[in-house]
């Protein structure tokens, strides 16, 4: 290998250097922290786990995203996590089995065999929260609640919330009684909105259903399309109204908080199909094409470990939200020490450390770039004074 | 945010019968595309700007959002994928056939064969679905060549009249889809710039019904 080639980085995998580092993990900690006070205990689930354990339940779509390897201790194949929610589905289910309604949340490091889109990074900083063990409307409230006020934390502002719900497609779906090789060509072109496409593969079925499923590919837009689609499915798929009206219902829970919110219906939006059970929804910014967090109900996955539970939740890519930040301004200059063992320049340096100053020793050199400051013994006391003075 | 819309055309054939059905939706290039070398243009819609660039290019314009609509044959979505991507409208012009020939009585001979085509992914698909092991030969013209010089023993190419396979010896034999043109938009405009983007679909969509 040439040495030319030497530093470079597989693609999509990027390091993050010192000034977004800090503001990296600033976020994270001022972002735990807001869960915190919301009740979202931290767990650390690990960097790798059986392909068993975090490939069931969520994992279906996760397969093809998940390095795997041969665990040598067990003969068993090991999988570096794509995502934290199975494993924080797992905690809840099995290691921590606790009754009634369980809240936690998380941060770290994912890995991806391709990236999810066009340079999208293969090593997202993913963070999120989990709740448990409530059904309700409520809980789902709570956790887009949730994923505004991080969006709030981040400072970004401009927010639009995608608002979907599985149950519309699954009705119609049900009613239409597809065969399993159909369904995914619909599914696939619904994602598309193509409809010369769903025209095509839906040439051979009953033409009053296939046009209610193309219908579906131009259910997207404000408020309005809620009414739209009750008058398209009363007659046909009543079953479909009470994903509607729960549609509703937590638009407006929302809009009576923030009613400047931007919102966005999309009924045909089955991002995580899969594994979703309910409402799902998704921030985006404008002029940027993907979700900056996105989530939804995925019920009962806990049921592989033992614990059906109902579960909602989100999850965002720090990295990438930080990508969407102005730059901060540069953070107050550093104090310079001289390299000398006095033990009263020690208790100065130690106070001011405590203080959040930093506090960088010169060693034999001058003093570092960052410090606009430096500690000078005058009278036998050491006071910070301007670097040039 | 006032940003114009932009919309990426493809250009050559695709072009020309593109032109005519945006005049319709009351979207007209301030000068002629054919004449200038210039890559941006202003239109007599004041909210609207063109792009004119190659038809690869159009779905990686459009996913990244620098443009919010593209007009793109669908054998280009077919062969890279349409992910992250809406394609709502087919547009219905530049119609053609996307087919595999091969010399004229040809008959496959063994368990493997040799194509040679542009359309790598395609092509792969297709010979993979009837049960046929395909090896695939990428070109970037004149694939009626190949079988001639023998590098292949059949090709995958876009069929328009069938003049050129004819005079080289050639049939078509297998269509693999009906190609024309359709009109895709990037996920995030549809959502931020939901009413304008909607309603050039709308103008398109009703332009293009009544044509049929």
């Amino acid at each position: 290998m040439a040495s030319v080639d030497r530093w470079q980085l597989p693609d999509g995998i990027e390091e993050v250097l010192p000034a977004q580092a800090a503001a990296v993990e600033r976020l994270r900690r001022s972002l735990l922290d807001l869960y915190r006070s919301w009740g979202y205990q931290l767990v650390i689930p690990p960097l790798v786990e059986f392909t068993d354990s975090l490939l069931v339940g969520l994992g279906r779509d996760l397969d093809l995203l998940t390095f795997k390897m041969i665990d040598q201790l067990s003969g068993r194949t090991l999988g570096v996590r794509a995502d934290i929610t199975p494993q924080v589905a797992r905690i809840d289910a099995h290691s921590l089995a606790e009754p009634g309604v369980t809240r936690l949340c998380y941060a770290g490091s994912t890995l991806h065999t391709r990236p999810q889109s066009l340079l999208a990074s293969r090593s997202p900083l993913q963070l999120g929260a989990e709740l448990y063990g409530d059904g309700s409307l409520a809980a789902d409230v709570e956790i887009i609640r949730l994923m505004l006020a991080t969006l709030d934390g981040v400072g970004l502002r401009q927010i639009s919330l995608d608002l979907g719900h599985v149950g519309v497609y699954e009705a119609v779906l049900a009613a239409a009684d597809l065969d399993d090789a159909l369904q995914e060509t619909v599914f696939d072109a619904l994602q598309r909105k193509s409809v010369p496409d769903l025209r095509a593969v839906l040439a051979e079925v009953e033409p009053a259903t296939a046009e209610l499923i193309i219908a579906l590919a131009s259910l997207h837009g404000d408020i309005n399309v809620l009414d739209e689609a009750r008058e398209l499915l009363a007659e046909r798929v009543p079953d479909a109204l009470a994903a509607v009206d729960a549609l509703q219902d937590v638009a407006a829970d929302i809009l009576r908080q923030r009613p400047d919110l931007d919102m966005y219906f999309d009924l045909a939006e089955l991002r995580g199909y899969h594994y979703h059970t309910g409402i799902v929804f998704a921030a985006y910014a404008p002029g940027h094409g993907q979700a900056l967090a996105n989530g939804g109900r995925y019920n009962d996955v806990g049921a592989v470990f033992g614990r059906a539970r109902p579960a909602t939740g989100f999850a965002t890519d720090l990295k990438a939200l930080l990508s969407l930040l102005p730059d901060e301004p540069a953070p107050r200059g550093a104090i310079s020490m001289p390299d000398s063992d006095d033990p009263a320049l020690y208790q100065v340096v130690l106070e001011l450390r405590a203080g959040g100053e930093t506090v960088i020793n010169s060693l034999s050199g001058d003093p570092d770039p960052r410090c606009d400051r430096r500690l000078v013994e005058r009278d036998g006391q050491w006071r910070v004074l301007a670097l040039d003075n | 945010m006032n940003r114009k819309l932009t919309v990426a055309l493809t250009k050559g054939r695709i072009l020309k019968e593109t032109i005519p059905l945006l005049a319709r939706a009351g979207i007209e290039p301030l000068e002629d595309i054919g004449l200038s070398r210039k890559l941006v243009f202003d239109t007599s819609h004041e909210d609207v700007q063109l792009v004119v660039i190659r038809g690869t290019d159009v779905p990686t314009y459009v996913r990244h959002g620098a443009a919010d609509l593209g007009v793109v044959g669908k054998d280009i979505l077919l062969e890279h994928g349409a992910e992250g991507l809406y394609e709502p409208l087919d547009l219905g012009i530049a119609r053609c056939r996307l087919m595999t020939a091969g010399p004229v009585g040809w008959q496959s001979s063994g368990a493997r064969i040799r194509v040679a085509t542009k359309f790598v992914n395609i092509t792969r698909r297709h010979f993979a679905s009837v049960g046929v092991h395909a090896d695939v030969i990428k070109l970037y013209g004149a694939m009626e060549l190949a079988p001639i010089m023998n590098l292949a023993d059949l090709i995958v190419d876009i069929v328009d009249t069938g003049n050129t396979l004819r005079a080289n010896g050639m049939e078509p034999l297998d269509e693999i889809a009906c190609i024309s043109s359709r009109l895709i938009v990037n996920k995030a405009a549809m959502r931020s710039r939901c009413g304008a983007v909607q309603r050039v679909v709308d103008d398109l969509s009703e332009i293009v019904h009544a044509a049929t």
